[in-house]
């Protein structure tokens, strides 16, 4: 599996409140979250953002309230991946768990800088920067997560397992 | 090899004699919990699984209180699609405007968490049964469907932070006061993916409403878990509240940490964290002159009964400032019900104060107090990021009910000792 786009960089501690405020919260229906991504953070985002994008930002990324809504409004949003030097946990889980990718490597988070193109095998775990010329290592998953990876979420995970 | 309190609990609900950290686990659910926010997305997913019954009736529970009583017609349908699910699937612990009640004061105060249980919710805040010395964390929707399926979850087991505590609190300062102090230290990731565990003798001189207090605001320091050591205090509160067998986990002495604490409660002093993170904390003789809008006092952090007590004992006979609306919302109808007995609704209305219904509203700018543009609130409540309770430019500053309800007198952020 391959990501490939445009990086749009944030910092430290972007919180689920940002990614999508409450206020939007009386739906979940993605495209209308989608609508509203990261509005309270980075009001052009919505429009700069391409399908296929890259967000990359630093620590503690999805920090604060567990909705889902947050991962999801990314997705939608069209990004294809998202690096951090660190994740909020129930951020990671539910990236995982609805099947967005997500990347922990703190040297592509650092180096990596806003409007660089980047490329991501998620097979290898590499992170390749087109625009710097640069490859950094990504930590591997788990192998647990990466079967429920493969079966593109929690949900497809558990089905085939209830009905091995 | 030695575990700690969560890492026993966990491995004790996984089957195995023994965890380490990082290992991954499936872990027994004895709750599995949701609001009106997060179950819709659940129940959208429950169903692409194609399972015609939740896993057991009575280890689920649906709480709509974050845009309750319906702030709107979306919300209304969102908590109609929930309603229904919760009347097709038989689920016993559905709880009804009139029952209700922010979901973490009402779980416990309901009796469905003792002590040992393992409790995932989609709620953020999930966390604050730690106090009863359960492990408990929030995850998302998808984790709760899958929870609901079949009453088991995954977990990577966490590494702990010890906290040490000893001495007593001063008056005026609460669990509250504790917690931001704490996170002022470690930073709002300083426990990632971590357990913050809780021991020592000044765990004893806590009240269980100071401990929910705490474990709630675990997650604000990026911890998966927060728990505490079971006491006389705890068995005496789940003695009043369940019926429920419960289990006592202790750490061993031998335990491993990945850092120590020793926290000296008498040193504390009320605390406040300015905008726009729980970890930008300062002590209450630092604040500065702080002028404010609003005031909101309650929440799942501090909407508790002795959390109402404090604010009435300085608000008694007094007005709050005419320019500062004071926004009080017990957290549950018993509690409501308590402070109407022992006369705090009285006090508020007469200091000029609104009571509200139980609802998670204002804390996340839902409704029921949204803050316009440049304004600013002392909460109670347990973040204070950008927009959360209203404007991107408006500004929240986290404190106790005791320092809230002294501003809320003073038209700016003062210590209760300037108003009594």
């Amino acid at each position: 599996m391959l990501a490939h786009g445009k990086v749009i960089k944030y910092g430290d501690n972007v919180d689920t409140d940002v990614i999508i405020p409450a206020r939007y919260l009386n739906t979940s229906d993605p495209a209308e979250l989608a609508k509203h991504c990261m509005e309270d953070l980075d009001a052009a985002f919505v429009n700069k953002v391409n399908e296929g994008d890259i967000i990359v930002a630093a620590k503690n990324f999805g920090c604060g309230s567990s909705r889902e809504h947050a991962p999801i409004a990314i997705k939608a949003a069209g990004i294809s991946c998202v690096i951090a030097e660190t994740f909020a946990r129930i951020f990671y889980r539910n990236a995982i768990n609805i099947g967005l990718p997500i990347l922990e490597c703190p040297e592509a988070s650092r180096d990596i800088d806003d409007g660089d193109e980047v490329k991501v095998d998620f097979d290898k775990g590499e992170i390749i920067n087109i625009t710097k010329n640069k490859v950094y290592k990504s930590t591997p998953f788990p192998e647990f997560m990466q079967e429920i990876i493969a079966k593109n979420g929690l949900i497809e995970y558990i089905k085939a397992s209830l009905y091995r | 090899m030695s575990m700690t309190m969560t890492q026993k609990i966990l491995a004790h609900h996984a089957g195995l004699d023994k965890v380490v950290p990082g290992q991954l686990i499936k872990a027994k659910l004895d709750l599995v919990l949701g609001n009106d926010v997060t179950t819709p997305v659940a129940v959208k997913e429950f169903k692409k699984i194609g399972l015609d019954k939740v896993f057991d009736v009575n280890k689920i529970a649906i709480v709509p209180d974050h845009f309750t009583p319906n702030k709107d017609i979306k919300s209304a349908e969102q908590c109609k699609y929930i309603r229904e699910f919760a009347r097709e699937m038989k689920i016993v612990n559905y709880f009804e405007i009139g029952q209700m009640g922010i979901e973490h004061a009402l779980i416990p105060e309901k009796g469905l968490v003792v002590p040992g249980d393992v409790v995932i919710g989609a709620d953020s805040h999930t966390c604050t049964y730690g106090a009863l010395g359960a492990f408990s964390t929030g995850i998302g929707s998808t984790d709760m469907a899958a929870g609901m399926a079949t009453g088991e979850a995954w977990f990577k087991v966490p590494e702990a932070i010890k906290f040490e505590l000893k001495g007593k609190l001063n008056k005026w300062v609460c669990g509250k006061d504790v917690i931001l102090h704490i996170i002022g230290m470690i930073g709002v990731d300083g426990a990632l993916y971590k357990s913050m565990e809780f021991m020592g003798e000044g765990v004893m001189a806590l009240s269980m409403d100071d401990r929910f207090s705490m474990a709630n605001m675990a997650i604000e320091a990026g911890a998966k878990n927060g728990i505490f050591e079971v006491d006389d205090k705890t068995l005496a509160y789940v003695k009043e509240h369940s019926t429920k067998e419960y289990k006592i986990y202790t750490a061993d002495p031998d335990a491993q940490y990945a850092a120590t604490y020793v926290i000296d409660l008498s040193q504390i002093k009320p605390t406040v964290a300015f905008p726009h993170l729980p970890e930008n904390t300062r002590t209450i003789d630092e604040v500065g002159e702080v002028k404010i809008d609003q005031v909101v006092i309650g929440s799942c952090t501090n909407g508790r009964i002795e959390d109402l007590r404090a604010a009435a004992s300085i608000l008694k006979s007094k007005q709050v400032d005419p320019h500062v609306r004071t926004i009080i919302f017990p957290a549950t109808q018993k509690i409501y019900l308590q402070a109407m007995e022992e006369g705090l609704l009285k006090i508020f209305v007469e200091a000029g104060a609104v009571v509200s219904t139980p609802t998670c509203g204002p804390c996340l700018g839902g409704h029921m107090g949204i803050l316009a543009k440049g304004e600013r609130a002392v909460a109670t409540t347990n973040r204070n990021f950008v927009g959360r309770m209203g404007h991107p430019e408006s500004e929240v500053y986290l404190a106790s009910p005791a320092v809230a309800a002294a501003s809320a007198i003073a038209g700016k952020i003062v210590s209760p000792e300037e108003v009594i």
